[in-house]
């Protein structure tokens, strides 16, 4: 109810303007519905000119491809999603039109020049908006097209600004301004050249590159100057986005194999239907957001344990009903899971079709943090990090504290003995691959974000895993996660010189020797433990 | 002495056991050659129900030559060694008269061999990188004159690119596509230093240093755009990769090859607005054949929101011309077929009309879309007219000189006009 209310009092403030509006941007407005795209910039310029702030939600929809216009009487309509409903509403009465579907209404059309064009004219228009950040972003924006005009705007609204970063951002698009202008003393060019010596944007360093051709020898050589002082810094950051780059891989690598760290370290299972684990776990996702359409943003909180459980399930049912049987012939195990994994693989393809299932990402994992302007963190690279180093915390604690990990750790090493103690060996084994199967469907869960959800998901990891488990040293969880950022890490260092197909076969090709010389990996058991 | 005698008496019985199969048969025969199984499982299934459809439509309006078609229906499961053993058992033991089949370029060169062995027809529906022409193959999907070429001149011309990345999947396509490309490029006076090549493995995932360094490529003052021959379902991290580094349209616009309706279908096409698309055909193209085709289509396979795609008009083209030659011939004898072939006209579903040309490809209209958030793509671009498929490429220093003419005299699919010599080699 109270919604509505707020609704109804936005709609009457919002149709104001509508009454108020030049008659000219009437005319201009109800243009874009017949007019060509290859004519529409001409219209948008001549809205811009006439029109105001008012215009604002017009733009913003048409960039954004969510403008329309209805068949009937060519009035514009915007398209939004209400309740996961499609629904059209009045571009500046902001209401809700129940009678208008996709069959009533057209799409105005936009392409890549025209939303360049729109961009500037919303940067133009949102100068003198009540927010900071948006003013930020105007002012960013105008620093790829500086013209006089701008300048002045600029000039007249630098003194009233009251927020620091847009006073810099200001500040920056004057610089660049003053620098590239032939007519500014000299002395100012420099100051202004030198000020620009400490900005990161892109913009400006285009704008330095072509001023470092400058006919005037002494602009040419600060510019040249600073250009030097900018690329320092940006290679500095270079430097941190790679590292982030190899933790990140690293970090899959990690919840990829972990899984298997405990089923294959731990128990001395080959296991080759670990990736179809990981495959069911993100599965399990496809089907928690079916279920849940409308609560995207929360449905990873409900894959998590969902995925756990199924996969954990599917563990402890392959244990009990194959591996078991098997047990102490490795060769028949790593067939038998071999088979294990074509099945369902298979059973995969029979319910969910041979294409690939899509996954949606939450809002809150889309999009990336920006710390400046060459130096940007993905967020769903980031929360995945993260997210792998608490599963691993988690597991460690399960292993050290646990009772359950205890009667773990007393049947893998010493299986007989333990059975003489009273473990309930069976059920220590099955419970220690339902763990090791439900965290790699965990896994499964974070890769649905990152890859495509499809049957041969599993096959993509599972040399990857075997990759780090052996190299990390088998039945050692520490091993797996140093063994895990080392590759990732050298990996992403490797590829900008030799390409991603050349530097994944050099980190085999580094493995193999490593274990050449080091038959039990980075973190080899000791004791009688390792016999 | 004796293998190669016992080889060519199984030669012998094989070409005329194919030479009249129609006395054999009171049906045409229609093979179909895609995987069903398999990674290609997701692009080839619907061009296979292309095919039965377009069978169904025929026998609706009374067959061929007073015979009902019948489709052979077989399943290569993306095995390229196993399309040629396939190919063999539909020439031997089906005995089709034509062959409908084929996406990957490495499943069309293990099949090859067979079909001019046993000299059957096959019609080839998807676009390639070209430098082949052969006597029993008709190419119905692009010639990278018909869709990278074109491409790289809209970039240059409309959007003012300077600056290039040719990003592809390591296969035979992307890599002589990309050859061609940056002869063309250089040829255009394009410095080396403004092109940057790089090619990842099938269904490469972690795209994070290679969005990464485009970007960096990106930032330095000139237009920059990225050329994809990236296949398959690497395209989907890609595109969201460009996404989360807020990498738009509008900045880098990326044209591609291989991403089409049909794997659009199955991804969130936020991130990807904007982004470019060259192809022969587009469904949201607003014609009355393109309308009809599209609803004969939903009702066959029975789903309202089946998509088609540039692969499915090149088989419905083919299929319409094999349909008028075999006509045309009275008969569905290969070599005469063949013959009637070279001249066919059909429409396009976009308007305008098919022709075959001497080379075994088509002259057809060029497109470039841009994708929109319903997984469509709007024209943004096309050619005047059309364009005819050049099967040899005459930006690589290899085959400037050839050409490809299947008619009296030459006869020939690697004329080579310096040394007037065809160089014997079937294809």
């Amino acid at each position: 109810m109270k919604r509505i209310l707020r609704l109804c009092l936005i709609g009457i403030f919002m149709a104001l303007p509508t009454w108020l509006m030049a008659v000219e941007t009437k005319n201009l407005l109800s243009e874009l519905t017949q007019t060509k795209l290859s004519k529409m910039p001409a219209v948008l310029e001549q809205l811009e000119a006439q029109g105001d702030e008012s215009l604002l939600p017009v733009f913003r929809a048409w960039l954004g491809g969510d403008l329309y216009y209805t068949r009937a009487d060519s009035h514009l309509v915007v398209k939004t999603k209400v309740a996961g409903e499609t629904v059209y509403m009045g571009v500046f009465s902001q209401e809700v039109d129940a009678e208008l579907g996709s069959k009533q209404v057209r799409k105005i059309k936009v392409n890549n020049k025209l939303r360049g064009l729109l961009r500037g004219t919303i940067a133009r228009l949102q100068l003198t908006s009540k927010q900071p950040e948006l003013r930020e972003s105007a002012v960013r924006e105008l620093l790829a097209d500086l013209d006089r005009d701008t300048f002045t705007t600029l000039e007249a609204l630098y003194p009233q600004e009251t927020h620091s970063s847009v006073q810099e951002m200001m500040q920056t698009a004057l610089s660049l301004y003053t620098a590239k202008d032939p007519k500014q003393s000299q002395s100012a060019r420099l100051a202004a050249i030198d000020y620009l010596s400490a900005s990161l944007e892109n913009d400006v360093r285009n704008g330095l590159v072509q001023l470092s051709q400058d006919g005037n020898a002494v602009i040419a050589a600060a510019s040249n100057k600073a250009l030097d002082r900018i690329n320092q810094s940006v290679e500095r950051y270079a430097f941190v986005d790679q590292l982030f780059f190899g933790l990140s891989l690293g970090s899959v690598l990690l919840l990829a194999s972990i899984g298997l760290a405990i089923t294959f370290g731990v128990m001395g299972v080959i296991n080759m239907a670990h990736g179809e684990m990981i495959m069911l776990g993100a599965y399990t996702t496809y089907v928690v957001q079916l279920i849940m359409p409308n609560y995207i943003d929360y449905s990873i909180w409900v894959a998590i344990p969902a995925a756990f459980l199924v996969s954990g399930l599917m563990g402890v049912l392959i244990e009990r009903l194959v591996i078991c049987r098997l047990h102490g012939r490795p060769l028949e195990t790593l067939l038998a899971t071999f088979g294990i994994s074509l099945i369902l693989q298979q059973l995969v393809r029979t319910i969910f079709s041979p294409l690939n299932r899509q996954v949606s990402t939450p809002s809150w994992m889309s999009g990336s943090w920006e710390i400046n302007p060459v130096l940007s963190l993905t967020l769903n690279r980031l929360y995945i990090l993260a997210f792998a180093l608490l599963v691993f915390i988690a597991l460690v604690l399960i292993l050290k504290k646990s009772s359950l990990g205890l009667n773990v750790r007393a049947v893998s090493q010493n299986r007989s003995m333990a059975k003489a103690m009273g473990v309930k060996t069976e059920w220590v084994d099955a419970m220690t691959f339902g763990l090791g199967s439900g965290i790699a469907g965990i896994a499964g869960v974070a890769l649905s974000q990152l890859t495509n959800v499809g049957p041969n998901l599993g096959q993509a990891y599972i040399i990857d895993s075997f990759m780090v488990v052996v190299f990390g040293g088998v039945g050692n969880l520490l091993g797996a996660l140093v063994a895990a950022f080392t590759l990732g890490i050298a990996n992403k260092f490797l590829e900008p010189t030799t390409g991603a197909v050349l530097a994944a076969i050099f980190v085999l090709v580094f493995i193999i020797l490593f274990i050449q010389k080091r038959p039990k990996g980075l973190f080899p058991q000791k004791g009688r433990a390792a016999e | 002495m004796k293998i190669k005698t016992l080889a060519s008496a199984i030669a012998l019985t094989s070409a005329t056991l194919i030479a009249f199969p129609s006395l054999a048969a009171d049906t045409i025969k229609v093979g179909v050659l895609h995987s069903l199984s398999g990674t290609m499982a997701i692009s080839e299934t619907t061009l296979k129900d292309t095919v039965l459809m377009m069978v169904e439509e025929q026998n609706k309006k009374g067959g061929l030559l007073g015979k009902k078609l019948e489709a052979v229906v077989v399943d290569p499961a993306s095995n390229w060694p196993l399309f040629a053993e396939k190919a063999r058992e539909l020439l031997t033991e089906e005995e089709v008269d034509v062959i409908f089949g084929c996406w990957t370029s490495v499943s069309r060169k293990s099949v090859l061999p067979v079909i001019e062995e046993l000299n059957g027809l096959m019609f080839y529906p998807v676009q390639y990188e070209g430098e082949e022409s052969s006597k029993n193959v008709f190419y119905t999907g692009a010639a990278p004159n018909q869709q990278a070429i074109p491409a790289v001149n809209y970039l240059k011309d409309e959007l003012e690119v300077e600056r290039w990345v040719l990003a592809g999947t390591d296969y035979v396509y992307p890599r002589t596509t990309n050859k061609i490309l940056e002869a063309y490029l250089k040829d255009m006076g394009v410095a080396e230093e403004d092109i940057m090549i790089n090619y990842t493995p099938f269904g490469h995932s972690d795209w994070q240093s290679i969005v990464s360094d485009i970007k960096k490529f990106g930032s330095a003052g000139k237009k920059t755009a990225v050329v994809s021959t990236i296949n398959g379902d690497a395209n989907v991290p890609f595109y969201k990769e460009l996404g989360n580094q807020g990498i738009s349209s509008e900045d880098i616009p990326v044209v591609a090859f291989s991403v089409g309706e049909e794997e659009l279908s199955g991804l969130d096409t936020a991130p990807l607005v904007g982004h470019l698309a060259a192809w022969n055909y587009f469904q949201s193209v607003e014609t009355d054949e393109n309308e009809e085709f599209i609803t004969q289509w939903q009702a066959f396979t029975g789903n309202p929101d089946r998509v088609t795609n540039d692969p499915m008009e090149a088989t419905f083209i083919g299929f319409n011309m094999w349909a008028n030659a075999v006509t045309e011939a009275g008969t569905t004898d290969v070599d005469a077929v063949e013959q009637a072939m070279i001249g066919q006209e059909t429409p396009n579903l976009t308007g305008g009309t098919a022709v075959m040309n001497k080379n075994h490809h088509l002259s057809k209209p060029v497109l470039i879309g841009e994708i929109q958030d319903d997984g469509q793509f709007e024209t943004v671009w096309e050619t005047d007219g059309v364009v005819p498929g050049d099967a040899w490429s005459d930006f690589l220093p290899g085959s400037k000189d050839l050409i490809a003419d299947w008619t009296d005299p030459l006869k020939c699919g690697n004329y080579n006009t310096e040394t007037k010599m065809c160089s014997g080699q079937n294809y």
